[in-house]
Order: structure tokens, then sequence, then C-alpha cells
């Protein structure tokens, strides 16, 4: 039986942990370093961070969160957002991330995934797939934080994608991000089965049975997992409203009360549900 | 001092952050010097068998971790830094390796779970058995049957069976996951991205590490 890996991403701007739908109305729900610590000790395999606005602005600043986290986290890290160049990916890789994920950068000049895998090796170099799902049943991938169209076909961009050397597909589904609907098994399954390398599916996770189905189903070899996880951690924490940055939208967060109807999944409470379903993963 | 050889490829900092993590003082060099001046010298990497040789021998580090294993301080081989420890990989075409432990580097042909063939690399977590009466230092608290992080393609295949401490499997493949002979340690996983029981194996591996200087010290 594989062994499947629960996978919590953050998203994060600023300072701050934040959450969307469809990748737009970015709620702060934290400090991300907060979250990572309880993610580690409760069982997570790995963490992705992605810097939510860096392609946007051209910024990074993401390195001291990465660094703090991969002092006390000692489980693979990988990071995303805004990553360009070579010199872009190695700066990350110092500050302690273990793989790297492109994607706007990787579709405007490919040749970035052929030498970032020779410099790097194809195992730390990640390609994140966005894609939004066209009328014709085909999928498109799209750049910049899901904002940009990019006119590349989502599965023969992956297929290209692992032959430059990605070591591994992050493919999300805007249409399902943030929506707890389910994950977009057709997207997941039709990648998995084009490529040779490990596929993480993410967006849309809203219940247990959506992460079961999209491992037996979509064929994917781990899951990424964010609002069902955060509200989750969020109701058990009590900031105090001035401990975190005002950067970004805390209205949410100042309310102290979670409307958001979204129902909450520990990592424990999935990897019971996965081994008691025939799903291997790690307990 | 541990040096962590720096030869341009993998995660060297995660590496650092473990071995901070258990109180070891811990630098990443490239240096010939530095390597020769450790305690103790870990080789860790990721990428391809053929480019990492090469880059040790233009760096003149074959040379040095050659002199270094000579004196019986410790050499710690991590994923990649392990596959370099033997004698020869078929990663596209034939290469030379260090050459500290016979045996080869292989890949894994077509593993499969069942009817379902796995995914090569394998990427994740997985098993490892500790083989009787082999590793008990090294994975001292470490319960057999513990999960670590493996990324890899190819595994080794030790000409000496007895310096396997542990195997895993993947699929319907056993392969071996870490070995030791005398002052060489090398694992196949990850113990720095392995969580509490990968810092167990760091922390044993100090205890091996101080314990074999002390003499030499004093």
């Amino acid at each position: 039986m594989k062994t499947v890996r629960i996978i919590p991403r953050l998203d994060i701007k600023g300072p701050n942990l934040v959450k969307g739908i469809h990748f737009e109305g970015l709620r702060v729900l934290g400090k991300p370093e907060d979250f990572a610590r309880y993610y580690y000790e409760t069982g997570a395999d790995e963490l992705i961070y992605v810097d939510a606005v860096a392609s946007l602005y051209e910024r990074n600043s993401l390195l001291e969160i990465i660094e703090r986290t991969s002092r006390e986290i000692f489980i693979p890290l990988t990071v995303g957002g805004g990553l360009r160049t070579i010199d872009d990916i190695r700066t990350v890789l110092r500050a302690g991330a273990d793989k790297v994920s492109i994607n706007t950068a990787a579709i405007k000049r490919p040749e970035l995934i052929r030498d970032a895998s020779h410099s790097f090796g194809s195992s730390t170099i990640v390609v994140s797939i966005e894609a939004i799902k066209k009328p014709d049943g085909s999928y498109e991938a799209y750049t910049e934080y899901g904002r940009e169209s990019s006119g590349v076909d989502a599965v023969e961009w992956a297929k290209r994608a692992v032959d430059l050397g990605a070591g591994e597909l992050v493919v999300t589904s805007i249409d399902r991000e943030g929506t707890g609907k389910g994950f977009d098994i057709g997207l997941t399954r039709m990648i998995a089965e084009s490529v040779p390398v490990p596929v993480i599916a993410g967006g849309g996770a809203g219940d247990a049975a959506d992460i079961l189905s999209v491992i037996k189903e979509g064929k994917a070899d781990a899951v990424s997992i964010a609002s069902v996880l955060h509200y989750n951690y969020f109701r058990k924490l009590s900031y105090g409203k001035k401990e975190f940055s005002d950067e970004g939208n805390t209205e949410f967060l100042k309310r102290g009360s979670d409307r958001s109807g979204i129902e909450g999944l520990t990592i424990g409470g999935i990897k019971d549900y996965l081994a008691s379903n025939a799903a291997g993963c790690r307990i | 001092m541990i040096a962590i050889v720096d030869y341009g490829l993998g995660n060297l900092f995660s590496v650092k952050h473990a071995l901070n993590a258990v109180g070891a003082q811990a630098e990443v060099t490239s240096s010939c010097d530095d390597v020769m001046k450790a305690d103790a010298v870990v080789l860790p990497g990721v990428g391809a068998f053929g480019d990492a040789m090469d880059s040790l021998k233009k760096m003149g580090l074959t040379g040095a971790l050659k002199d270094f294993v000579s004196t019986g301080r410790p050499v710690i081989g991590i994923c990649l830094g392990m596959q370099l420890l033997m004698s020869e990989s078929f990663e596209f075409g034939r290469h030379e390796g260090l050459g500290f432990i016979s045996g080869k580097v292989v890949r894994f042909e077509d593993p499969k779970d069942g009817d379902d063939i796995l995914k090569v690399p394998e990427v994740g977590w997985n098993r490892i058995k500790v083989l009787e009466g082999r590793g008990e230092k090294v994975y001292e608290g470490v319960k057999d049957g513990s999960y670590m992080y493996f990324v890899h393609s190819y595994y080794v295949v030790p000409e000496d069976a007895a310096v396997a401490m542990t195997v895993s499997r993947y699929g319907n493949m056993e392969f071996c996951s870490s070995v030791r002979n005398g002052n060489i340690i090398a694992f196949q996983f990850h113990p720095e991205r392995s969580g509490k029981d990968g810092l167990a194996i760091y922390r044993n591996l100090m205890t091996i590490i101080y314990e074999k200087t002390k003499g030499k010290q004093g």
C-alpha cells in the first residue's frame, strides 16, 4: 500500500497566515509559525508555504518565517510564491526550505525548471499547476496566484514540466480552492496518470471523505489542505487583538468568532479516517 | 565542530538546523581544511550521482574525504551522500563513487504494489526495519518500524550484506535503507526531516561522534 502524505498549505501575506476562496478575499488567520508548529506536533507529513503576494509585488517577505520554521520543525518544507530565478531559489533553500515550488516564472520561462533541477536536483523542484476548468472540459493553467490565464493546457504542461525535470507536481483546482466542495478528481487523475512523478492534490478539501476520494479515485500521492485545518486550529487559538500585524484583512480575526461555516478537521482525524478505509498513511 | 560538506547541491541547511537542535556545532563548508579539522563530516546531497562526483572532484573534496575517513573519525552520508560512499553507480551510465563501502547503486525497476505500479522517485514516509545485532547505537530509542522521510529513485546494494543496519520496502522491493561500516554511517532517508525519530538518530550520532573523539582530544 502506498503511504500518502497529508500536507498543510499555509498561504502567507506579509507576516500573517491568510486564507481566501478561489485565491481571493484573503482573511488573516494568525501567525504562520503557530499553525506550522501545531501541524508538526499533530502529525503533518510536510508543510507548504506560499507567499500569496510575491508574484504581484515582486517582493520576498518569507525568508524570516522560513528560517524560524526550519529551525523548529523537522519535516520537509516546500516554499513557493514569486520565485523567478535560480538566485531566488537558492536564497529560499539557504533559509532552510527543502524544496521550492514554481508556477508563474516556469510558465513564462520553462527552461527555469531545467536549470533549477540541474542546479539543485529534481527532487528539490516542485512545479505548481493552478488550473481552471474550461467549458469544453479541458483545464487551463493560470499564473499570478490564479489571476492570469496562460493559454496553456494544464495536462500538457504537467507532462512538459516533468520532462524538464520537475520532481513533483502540486495540482490545485482554482474552481474548488477554499470552497470545501471537494477536490477536482478529474483534473487530479488526468495529471497523476500522465506523469511518473508524485502528484500532490490541492483545492477543495471539505471533509475526510473528499480526501479519501482524491487518493483512491484521483490517484493523488499526497494531499495539500488549508481551510479545514486552519479554521479548526483557529478556534483553539485565542489571539490577543494586538498580537498580530494589522497588515491585510484582519476583521475576521478581530471579530473573534468563527462564522466561516467550514467544519474543521485535524490531521489525526483525517489519518484515522484514511487508515480505517484502507488508505496508507503515517500514524 | 561538524562539517557539512557543501558541493553545491542539497538541503544543507536542514541538516545544520537538525544538528543545532541536538546541541551540535555545525558548519556548512566546501573547504578541505575545515573538513580535515572537523570532529565528523556529513555528506548530504540530492541530485544526480555523476554531477555530484564531478563537483566533489573539481573542489578537491574527494581527496579530503578519503584522508578524513582514514583518520577513523565518523563520516555520515545522507540520501545521495550515502550513494556517493559506494564503489559505483548506474545512474545515467556507470560512475565511480568514493568507494568507502563496497557495492553499487541501482534504480528501482518498476516497483509494484499489487497491480499498481508505484511512482519513481519514491517521495514520502516509509518504515525502517532495524536488523538484529546491527545499528543498535544509531537507532537507540527509535522503535523498529518507525517512519522516515525518503526521496530517491536509486538505492544501494552493499557487497557485504552485514553492513546494512536497516531495510525498507517499496511495494514489492526490499532495499537497504541505512548502512554502517566502522566509522562510516549512512542513511538513504533524511533523518533531519523525519520528525522526532529523525532527531533521535542525530542525538545518537552525537554520542557516537563524541565518544570517538574524546580519547583523541584528551
